[in-house]
């Protein structure tokens, strides 16, 4: 008996592995490349001042970024004041309501905002806020920012609830339990750590949005009423990166450090919430 | 009520030896779509007794069990026609709600499902808690009478406060009667409740069943023929939709009076 000769099946199987791990590993160079750069150049930037201390103007030594700091936390907070109980019922209701048909709409609607171009939703926040309040606000920008978050929380929130198990729904329901409470105390209870999770994904995703905000915040000084401009860490950035001056060009990098560090500590904050006791895959 | 005169004429639908009638089937049929699932089924169910519906797979057990507490209406498809009266209440009355009548008619269903967020203790009590009781001299109470009848009280009394999924299969499914059991329902559903479990396992069920009788009237679905003849009182029938024998289940499994019973209970399709 002659052994069939396996040795081109061989090779191919060995290529086409090869070949897989190469596009992992193109996935992760990037990241890697981002992170040594960020983390370089940022690091040895970041003083004290950075924290406490205004912008600098055009060729000042010195200065921070506190304004902005402040002002990307403050839209961190508003944004999901509008972003997270729209998001989370219109996901219940995409769930757990409504017809086949409505609800393929919808979500198909969901799927084109969330690959809207960002500098869109910037434009029409424009329009609808900052041109009748004539002139930009802290509110304009946690508007647009909430708006971006809600068909991201809406879609990841249908996704969590459909992985809770139909036997679930039933259980309750045949204690006479009311749909509503069955939704809100069994269906939701039991997937809200998916939940959660969705909503700080959806946080680190607008955290660095700059386009939006280049409509809609202004970037000035401090704000001391939501309808003042307030300054925002993405878009002084970008400012301060694309300007002339090498002390601003150091404020970018430290700031795109600690950006990238307030990004990855709301990532680590999600596996952190989603360690072990995260049953099954929900 | 008159029964309408182009009906097929149905089975007789009470066994002799019946005591007390605890739910009156008239003419009962349920659609899916287009698909028939029960066809014309009319019989009456025993207080105080065990009735198996037994019957190969897709003859429609499971939708005329879930029908009896609307359950099947979880699915915007369904509809159907005929009558339920549970000890005199229509359950399908314009005017009653499917909440109102499932918290008269519990339900077990073939797979242990407790949630899986709460304790052993919490899910005894979800159904009362969630249906508005605080008191805690109640639920405390309610939780011992019901994993007591449910035979898992010595089981679990050290550790009632232990998450409902540490439990074994056999003791999640007591856990489920257990949490059944505590609204106080006056019919209890059981769409094989212990076709996923082992014998031993199975057979703890079955005792309990057995005791549960006393004062429970209790409807199960069953693929196991064996365990229908060791446990139920009457033996329902169903072939594809439709009520072929309905009798006292010594009479169903030693002398049915159709030929497709008799075939169907030795084994010979199915």
């Amino acid at each position: 008996m002659t052994a069939p000769n396996h040795n081109w099946r061989k090779f191919k199987n060995a290529f086409m592995q090869a070949l897989t791990f190469v596009c992992a590993i193109l996935v992760v160079t990037p990241l890697i490349l981002v992170f040594y750069h960020v983390i370089r150049e940022g690091f040895s930037s970041l003083n004290w001042a950075f924290f406490t201390q205004l912008p600098p103007g055009p060729g000042e030594a010195g200065g921070g970024m506190a304004n902005a700091i402040v002002g990307t936390l403050v839209l961190l907070v508003m944004a999901p004041l509008l972003g997270v109980p729209v998001g989370v019922l219109g996901g219940v209701f995409l769930s757990e309501f409504g017809g086949t048909k409505l609800n393929w709409w919808i979500r198909f609607a969901a799927d084109v905002l969330n690959g809207v171009p960002s500098i869109t939703w910037g434009v029409v926040v424009y329009g609808l806020m900052v041109m009748p309040m004539h002139g930009a606000s802290t509110l304009a920008g946690g508007v647009v920012l909430g708006l971006m978050m809600i068909p991201l929380v809406m879609r990841t929130t249908e996704e969590v609830l459909q992985l809770v198990p139909g036997g679930y729904r039933e259980a309750a329901l045949a204690l006479g339990i009311a749909k509503w409470r069955t939704i809100v105390q069994i269906v939701i209870r039991t997937a809200l750590k998916g939940i959660v999770t969705g909503v700080l994904l959806a946080l680190a995703r607008i955290a660095g949005e700059t386009a939006p905000l280049l409509f809609t915040t202004g970037n000035l000084g401090w704000a001391h009423k939501l309808t003042e401009p307030i300054a925002a860490m993405p878009l002084l950035i970008y400012n301060e990166a694309t300007g002339p001056y090498d002390n601003w060009h150091r404020q970018a990098w430290a700031g795109a450090f600690v950006l990238l560090m307030l990004v990855l500590a709301i990532n680590i904050g999600v596996r952190f919430f989603t360690r072990d006791r995260f049953r099954s895959k929900i | 009520m008159p029964e309408p005169a182009n009906q097929l004429p149905n089975p007789a639908p009470k066994p002799q030896l019946a005591g007390a009638t605890a739910l009156t089937v008239r003419n009962l049929s349920v659609y899916f779509g287009k698909n028939t699932a029960v066809k014309n089924v009319s019989l009456d169910i025993a207080a105080k007794a065990v009735t198996a519906i037994i019957g190969p797979s897709g003859c429609g057990k499971s939708t005329f069990l879930r029908a009896i507490n609307r359950m099947h209406e979880l699915n915007p498809e369904a509809r159907m026609e005929g009558e339920i009266k549970l000890f005199g209440d229509d359950i399908y009355s314009r005017n009653v709600e499917s909440v109102t009548v499932r918290r008269r008619v519990g339900m077990v269903f073939q797979k242990s499902n407790p949630f899986p967020t709460m304790s052993i203790t919490e899910n005894v009590t979800v159904g009362l808690r969630l249906n508005g009781v605080r008191d805690k001299r109640i639920l405390a109470e309610r939780t011992e009478q019901s994993l007591r009848m449910a035979a898992l009280w010595d089981e679990v009394k050290d550790r009632l406060n232990a998450p409902a999924i540490s439990l074994s299969g056999g003791q999640q499914q007591r856990l489920c009667i257990a949490r059944a059991l505590a609204v106080q329902p006056e019919v209890l559903l059981m769409d094989e409740p212990a076709s996923a479990l082992d014998p031993l396992a199975t057979q703890k069920i079955e005792d309990l069943i057995l005791q549960l009788k006393k004062d429970y009237t209790i409807v199960i679905v069953t693929h196991n023929m064996q365990q229908a003849a060791r446990i139920s009182d009457f033996t329902a029938f169903l072939y594809l939709g439709e009520l072929v024998e309905f009798d006292v289940t010594a009479k169903i499994f030693t002398n049915p009076a159709q030929k497709r019973t008799e075939d169907y209970v030795t084994g010979r399709f199915g």
